[in-house]
């Protein structure tokens, strides 16, 4: 093709993702978003204006070379787009398919302030999935330096961490309490959304060209302390991630039929209860289901529970039940990444916005029966900024329920700091850090991702395991005292 | 993969299996418990450490066959593998001379009982055991029992062996007895049972400490499952537990919410068993 004009450039319209038909997809786990061809990102590459001064690249929290990437693109030079993506970026495949690119790089495109930005997520993915087909790019290690780091958690913070610090030449050990590597990719995030085939990809790669070993049902705090971690190992990081559940304190949640958000979806994803009874572990979903949030976990549970109904009316030839997310906010303070968002829509989700559970009812055989709500308005801004929902007095009522999952947000597992003597905690629970280098108030511990911010993002924990692996590597040459 | 080292059926459906896992043997200490996995299908079934040894790196799980995976688990032989063996997990049984002390032992509650028996009497309590079971055919160890008991009281609810009767009724008799002046309780087995002992000991405000077996996945505070209501609130098994002061646990909540998946353990287990009808007798497990 041509060089472009600009003008030219701008007259050609955002590439749609291609996605598995709606009525389909709710009967099955296979992906929705089934990626570009290679003609629909060569032209979307088209758009991009190769600004002198990016601002997509600011809007991305590890700072991906995306002009770069998109020229190689343009050119057809996939080698080359890996090389620029893995500058910065080692899990592309993964990025590209979760980070909120609305908030990110894409919010911050150019072409946004006038018409739709590039869809800079769509060819991050491209280029991520190039790799993965073709492995363009194996990792390579630097000469071994005898240094021995351990990595506990395999989470996005922790794998990449690892990563960074075994090309390095570095002896990395990684320390994940479940039986499967992956932290949050696997357990959490479901398989149509994010293809556990993906992960194991990034994972293994990661094993076979860096020795990079994995230990796995290994708790850090129980099978051996941080402490014990420090005697064997030069330096620790800790990407453990935030995994343990909040519970709306009203009456009702220890009813059949209450669960978290992280039991749910650890039972769909990690257990692949979808098809028990091939695989042991069951998961109950009733006929109308309630998920209490409005941020990417609620989205993910909510779309679970309607493929699993979906299943299970096809099965037993019933008809189909109903899913409700509730939220106290509205439509427009929906933390939700979008596109998760419009596809839940599409599924035939239902959105119940400025409604608040003040109580779970159950039956006589403490199974759920009902969920009490009030209606919610929005008052004056609070300290995030949005609009405080505030209670409408008097509009009690009873949505009738039998299945309520809880997707409110979720803090730091607290066992990695038994025995960990100076590892110092916020009152939230979460790991001090310096947030640039990741240094803990202990010494030799590093800490990054959502055990320091709480619940985040994936590529917001990649950037925080990146920064720390840079700094641990600095220090591990001696050109950067601990003091 | 951890290898299964020895096995032995204490009764025909009680298996005692020796599980090479180091990593859990260095640091594991009575009252904590393992997450099993058996292969890639598997489920994830929380069981307490009966036994451990550092140096031979083993752990010693006792389970009885009740649903798909333990029957699955009962299946196995030395040399056979586990794919996934974590833990310890949870927190340790807390030892100390406390004076008197009964403990008991319910069904394959048993296995449990026993390290922190033998640990109490080390720590230089006068230990009182009663062990129960339905009947005869489901009792194991009670040589091992008598050895670690200053006094020892074996029953079972049809009379076939010792008392008949509940292991509640000779508790009673001890609480009436004044001499003794119980200091404290231990009761591990059926979630039944335990909500009776406690019941048992409440008139006399002896402390009771229960060890709770729920459902779980993780094991580490993941996925709530496991909570329990307490009279502070909702507490973890996995986290906060698995031993907790009986007089404040609300029973009803926790046995309702073990049978939450009573139907799909059911199917499970008929699935299973029909697979290994179908797979003939040659192998019953999945490889």
């Amino acid at each position: 093709m041509a060089e472009l004009k600009p003008a030219e450039r701008m007259k050609i319209k955002r590439h749609p993702m291609p996605n598995q038909n709606e009525q389909v997809r709710r009967g099955n786990f296979t992906e929705v978003a089934l990626g570009y061809a290679p003609e629909t990102a060569q032209e979307e590459a088209e758009r991009c204006l190769q600004c002198k001064d990016p601002k997509c690249v600011g809007g991305c929290p590890v700072g991906v070379l995306i002009p770069q990437f998109i020229k190689a693109i343009r050119e057809g030079d996939m080698v080359q787009a890996v090389e620029w993506m893995k500058v910065k970026n080692n899990l592309p495949a993964i990025c590209g398919r979760v980070c909120p690119q609305e908030s990110q790089c894409e919010g911050s495109c150019i072409l946004g302030e006038k018409g739709e930005p590039v869809a800079i997520g769509r060819l991050e993915r491209y280029v991520g999935d190039y790799e993965l087909a073709h492995r363009t790019c194996p990792l390579v290690k630097a000469p071994k330096t005898g240094t021995r780091i351990a990595v506990v958690g395999s989470g996005p913070a922790g794998l990449t961490c690892a990563v960074d610090l075994g090309r390095e030449g570095h002896d990395v050990t990684i320390f994940e309490s479940l039986h499967s590597p992956g932290g949050v990719l696997i357990y959490g995030i479901p398989e149509f959304r994010l293809p556990k085939s993906v992960v194991h990809h990034e994972v293994t790669y990661a094993v076979e060209c860096l020795g990079i070993q994995i230990k796995t049902d290994h708790i850090i705090g129980r099978t051996y302390t941080l402490d014990e971690l420090l005697v064997d190992f030069d330096v620790v990081f800790l990407g453990t991630g935030a995994g343990l559940p909040s519970f709306l304190r009203i009456p009702g949640i220890n009813l059949n039929g209450v669960m978290s958000a992280n039991e749910f979806l650890t039972r769909v994803n990690l257990m692949k209860a979808y098809q028990f009874p091939d695989y042991d572990t069951p998961v109950k979903v009733g006929r109308k289901v309630a998920v209490i949030g409005g941020g990417n976990v609620a989205m993910d549970a909510v779309r679970c529970s309607l493929r699993l109904q979906e299943l299970a009316a096809r099965k037993n030839g019933d008809e189909r039940g109903e899913v409700h997310i509730v939220y106290r906010r509205s439509k427009d303070e929906v933390p939700a990444r979008q596109e998760e968002f419009a596809h839940a829509g599409e599924e035939g989700v239902i959105f119940d916005f400025l409604t608040n559970p003040v109580e779970i009812l159950g039956d006589e055989h403490r199974q759920v029966r009902a969920l009490r709500c009030v209606r919610m308005e929005l008052g004056e801004p609070d300290d995030s900024g949005r609009r405080r929902p505030v209670e409408r007095r008097g509009s009690d009522f009873d949505m009738e329920i039998d299945t309520v999952i809880m997707a409110l947000g979720t803090n730091p597992n607290p066992i990695v700091f038994v025995d960990a003597d100076g590892l110092d905690r916020t009152t939230y629970g979460t790991a001090v850090a310096d947030l640039e280098t990741g240094r803990t108030k202990k010494r030799r511990v590093w800490a990054g991702g959502d055990v320091v911010t709480g619940a985040a993002t994936v590529i917001s924990a990649m950037g925080a395991g990146k920064r720390a692996a840079a700094d641990m590597h600095a220090f591990l040459k001696g050109e950067s005292a601990w003091d | 993969m951890y290898t299964i080292a020895y096995k032995e059926a204490l009764t025909d459906v009680t298996k005692l299996m020796v599980v090479r896992a180091p990593h859990v043997a260095r640091s594991a200490r009575a009252g904590q418990f393992v997450i099993v996995r058996i292969d890639e299908f598997g489920e994830r079934i929380p069981l307490t450490i009966a036994d451990y040894d550092r140096a031979a790196g083993t752990i010693t799980i006792i389970f009885q066959e009740l649903g798909k995976t333990t029957k699955q688990l009962g299946k196995l032989i030395p040399g056979d593998t586990l794919s996934s063996f974590a833990g310890p997990l949870g927190h340790p049984t807390e030892i100390d001379n406390y004076g008197v002390v009964v403990c008991i032992g319910g069904g394959v509650g048993i296995a449990p009982i026993y390290p922190i028996t033998r640990a109490l009497k080390e720590a230089g309590n006068r230990v009182i055991s009663i062990i129960g079971a339905r009947t005869k055919d489901l009792l194991f160890w009670e040589e091992k029992m008598m050895t670690v008991s200053d006094r020892f009281i074996v029953c079972t609810d049809d009379g076939s062996h010792g008392r008949a009767g509940l292991v509640t009724e000779p508790l009673k008799e001890l609480l009436e007895d004044k001499d003794n002046s119980i200091a404290k309780v231990w009761a591990i087995g059926p979630a039944g049972m335990m909500k009776f002992v406690t019941l048992t000991t409440k008139p006399y405000a002896v402390p009771t400490i229960v060890s709770l077996n729920t459902i779980m996945i993780d094991g580490t505070g993941m996925c709530g499952g496991c909570r329990v209501l307490l009279e502070e609130g909702a507490r973890f098994v996995c986290v906060d537990g698995p031993e907790f002061d009986g007089h404040k646990v609300d029973w009803d909540s926790l046995l309702s919410r073990l049978s939450f998946y009573r139907d799909e353990e059911r199917e499970a287990t008929e699935y299973y068993e029909h697979k290994c009808r179908m797979d003939g007798a040659k192998t019953m497990t999945r490889k």
